[in-house]
């Protein structure tokens, strides 16, 4: 059977290149071959992969809550970071789920462990009903509080952390670890100097809802409503767009929102 | 090695460098240059992409059929530049953050297409690789040499090691920022065309155009 099938092959094989038969029947091989060899690669380098980008949350997590300039190695000052879960629709934090174990993304995937959402500012479609947080302590007080957040740029999801005071409305840092926005433009959402200017941004108001906005153009420090206004990214309006509204979506009522109105019964 | 497989390879470096004679692959030149480190990353993996594409293509020579033939070419050329991605990833992934889009964009790089359409597809393996393998080291050769003046330049350091003291530090070397910059990268690579065709006047090449006086006849 297998060796009829060879010699069919070799005949087709033997066929001029301009016969219509022979182009099909070496487009029809190439892609196969093609795609086994990519799909051969990725799956088996994949353990590899996800063990490299668990290390690298690790590390921003430890970067965004200002434990990375001390002397311990990044195994130790994350084991300093208090990992937890919390249900998004209660606010309450799950003592009885491991959080070391749990992947936010896959879980946002499994329509068991997540919901689709009718109003989606943040592009992100389903929402997980859990996601980790990150508390530091000092001296056995909150002092920061780390939220994972994601949502559509203009090309890609971007996925960042943002640090909060422990009043639960002001900023203390962001990161963006993850993006592939526009080279040179909507790539400056994770450069450094843009991200320097987060820190002591009011974020909630007053009645819990979420103020902060991405200006256009630069912000007038002594304008009114400065301290609730970050600098558009110049050429990048949508990625600054994008920020904006993954904020407003994950301080929201469908995001962190229920859990930071708890934040003064947990300390 | 025979003198014409040592030609195949030892050409394009010099002689028929891709970069500074058939200035292709200029992008990431600019791109990928302001450290050593990903430069010669990328230096690799596009040797690594344009041998075994020039190796692939040529063994399947005679069953090209030729209305399809570059699409072929792409995708054994795009397969491969995903796998060479997917390593990284795995194996430097701090590289491969810092390459981000570049290594993707080795599919467009017209060096690799090139090298298949007008070398592989016409020649047994053995010389296709050696002619892969002399491009692509000299595509390396130009990116390595203008990523470590930019990095010893721009940052004072090589490989991120300290090279020259800078002000900062309490140093006497003030970086210079232009270094960073793609127009830093623009001049060196000008700047070594330039060098090379003084030492070797045959790279000039004949001017495409010029303008002939005329003697106009109708009023100014």
């Amino acid at each position: 059977m297998s060796l009829g099938l060879l010699e069919r092959f070799g005949a087709v094989l033997a066929l001029p290149d301009e016969d219509p038969r022979k182009t099909l029947a070496v487009a029809l091989v190439l892609c196969l071959a093609c795609s086994v060899l990519v799909s051969a690669t990725a799956v088996s380098l994949r353990p590899m992969q996800e063990h490299n980008a668990a290390r690298e949350l690790k590390r921003e997590v430890v970067k965004v809550a200002g434990l990375d300039d001390t002397d311990i190695g990044l195994e130790q000052a994350f084991a300093r970071i208090e990992t937890r879960l919390v249900d998004l629709d209660t606010g309450e934090i799950l003592d009885n789920a491991d959080p070391s174990v749990y992947a936010y993304r896959e879980a946002a995937r499994d329509p068991a462990r997540s919901r689709a959402l009718d109003e989606d500012p943040a592009g992100i479609r389903r929402r997980p009903d859990r996601m980790p947080v990150y508390l530091v302590r000092d001296a056995g007080e909150i002092s920061t509080i780390i939220l994972p957040v994601y949502g559509q740029g203009l090309w890609s999801t971007m996925h960042g952390l943002l640090a909060l005071a422990p009043d639960g409305r002001t900023a203390k840092a962001l990161s963006f670890y993850e993006q592939r926005e526009t080279a040179g433009l909507g790539s400056e959402v994770a450069s450094p100097k843009w991200l320097r200017q987060w820190p002591g941004k009011t974020l909630i108001g007053p009645q819990g809802e979420p103020v902060i906005e991405v200006a256009k153009g630069r912000v007038d420090p002594s304008a009114p409503g400065a301290d609730r206004r970050v600098d558009g990214l110049s050429g990048a309006t949508l990625t600054g767009k994008g920020v904006e509204s993954l904020m407003a979506f994950w301080l929201g009522e469908q995001g962190y929102g229920p859990f930071l109105a708890r934040l003064d019964g947990l300390q | 090695m025979n003198t014409s497989d040592t030609k195949l390879v030892v050409e394009p470096i010099v002689d028929n460098n891709p970069i500074t004679l058939q200035i292709l692959g200029i992008c990431s030149a600019l791109a990928v240059t302001t450290k050593l480190a990903p430069a010669i990353t990328m230096s690799i993996a596009l040797t690594a992409v344009i041998v075994g594409a020039s190796v692939i293509i040529s063994l399947i020579r005679r069953h090209m059929p030729s209305s399809i033939r570059i699409i072929i070419q792409m995708t054994i050329i795009a397969s491969l530049v995903i796998v060479v991605d997917q390593v990284l990833r795995a194996f430097a992934y701090e590289l491969s953050k810092q390459l981000s889009v570049f290594v993707g964009l080795i599919i467009t790089n017209c060096i690799v297409l090139g090298r298949a359409e007008a070398f592989a597809s016409k020649n047994p393996p053995w010389p296709s690789f050696l002619d892969a393998l002399g491009h692509g080291l000299g595509y390396s050769l130009i990116l390595v040499t203008v990523a470590a003046v930019r990095e010893l330049l721009g940052s004072g350091r090589l490989l991120g090691v300290p090279v020259l003291p800078l002000v900062e530090d309490g140093g006497w070397y003030m970086p210079n920022g232009l270094m960073l910059l793609a127009p830093g990268a623009f001049f060196i690579i000008g700047l070594m065309i330039w060098a090379i065709r003084t030492w070797r006047p045959q790279q000039i090449e004949r001017p495409e155009y010029r303008i002939h006086i005329v003697h106009r006849t109708e009023p100014g």
